[in-house]
């Protein structure tokens, strides 16, 4: 390859963008699987599970919805709403990030970009773009993760809940640990210093004290309390300089 | 409440919080305080919905196949296995365990 320039040739960045995307892409996409099994376990039907899906597109919120709803029913679905919404609002903050990255420039196809970017922001996206060493790598980074997940999610989503109705009793089958360690494997990347571990014990503990008290879902809100005290006072997080 | 209620209420509100970061100036996110709050926001609910998902049954909580179960997604986790290992795994020992009659 004939390449004049000290900086790393387009070829490249664009492969290793693609090939983290793809690595990512296809590893998240597994586990829809356990989300489309889990859903209809949880008294989703097919059509309402796709659509948490196709539109939600937020692997956490969604089996945050699942999980309240199938241990509160519908008369859980106010919290099963807001916890979503909570758990959702990470994605804010990487919107933020991502906006200048991918957005583009404005034009007659600029709001349907922005459109979509944000319907693709979520964690892993933002992940393998801001890994990326230059802003096309980044761009690339992004929309490939993106449209990969997005694909592989929803398939794997309908497979699971095709499975899952073919599976009549969710304790037999283990789904319902599989639901916990879920949320664990979510949760673990982000225990990286004194600070998160803190409020994920203190949250846990909150939540597990209340469930005799409180009807399903709430628990888990007034746990997120944890997290404004912490957040608000940074006990235990590093000061700035 | 029905349930495709809550299933369009609450994806409209999680699509909606993802636009409004394209919105909003970026300064916001440079302020430790709201940053910090979100990332632990985060940590909280996922670490709340472990415990409710581990140990709630019904109105009161029950110690069964799903404790042994996490333990085991916990030592793979710790083991840096993928995603997918960890939670066929958990529901592999829970359905085990339940077979085996030693635990509900």
């Amino acid at each position: 390859m004939a390449s004049s320039s000290a900086a790393p040739a387009p070829d490249s960045e664009r492969s290793s963008a693609v090939r983290a995307s793809l690595a990512v892409g296809l590893a998240v996409s597994a586990y829809g699987l356990s989300f489309g099994a889990l859903a209809v376990a949880s008294g989703l039907d097919i059509w309402q599970t796709q659509v948490l899906s196709l539109f939600m597109f937020s692997g956490g919120s969604q089996f945050a919805v699942i999980g309240v709803i199938a241990s509160g029913g519908l008369a859980a679905g106010p919290a099963a709403i807001a916890g979503a919404a909570l758990l959702g609002v990470r994605n804010s903050l990487y919107s933020m990030r991502m906006a200048p990255i991918v957005a583009g420039p404005p034009g007659p196809w600029g709001w349907a970009r922005r459109l979509l970017a944000g319907h693709w922001t979520i964690d892993e996206t933002t992940a393998v773009s801001t890994a990326q060493p230059s802003r096309r790598g980044q761009r690339i980074g992004f929309w490939v993760t993106g449209a990969v997940i997005y694909t592989g999610w929803n398939l794997t989503t309908l497979l699971g809940s095709l499975l899952g109705n073919l599976i009549g009793d969710v304790r037999m089958f283990g789904l319902d640990a599989a639901a916990a360690a879920a949320f664990l494997g979510l949760l673990w990347p982000r225990l990286s210093s004194r600070q998160p571990i803190a409020v994920a014990v203190g949250a846990a503990v909150v939540a597990a004290v209340l469930i005799p008290w409180l009807p399903a879902g709430l628990p888990v809100l007034l746990a997120a309390l944890v997290a404004l005290v912490v957040g608000i006072t940074n006990w235990l997080g590093r000061r700035p300089a | 409440m029905t349930l495709w209620n809550i299933v369009l209420l609450s994806s409209a509100a999680v699509l909606g919080l993802k636009l409004l970061g394209y919105l909003v100036p970026p300064s916001f996110i440079e302020r430790p305080t709201p940053a910090r709050v979100a990332a632990l926001l985060t940590v909280a609910l996922l670490a709340a919905l472990v415990a409710t998902q581990t140990l709630q049954h019904g109105t009161g909580i029950a110690i069964d196949a799903r404790v042994p179960a996490l333990g085991v997604a916990a030592l793979l986790l710790v083991l840096r296995a993928p995603f997918i290992v960890v939670v066929t795994a958990a529901a592999a020992v829970a359905a085990l365990l339940r077979l085996l009659g030693w635990m509900s």
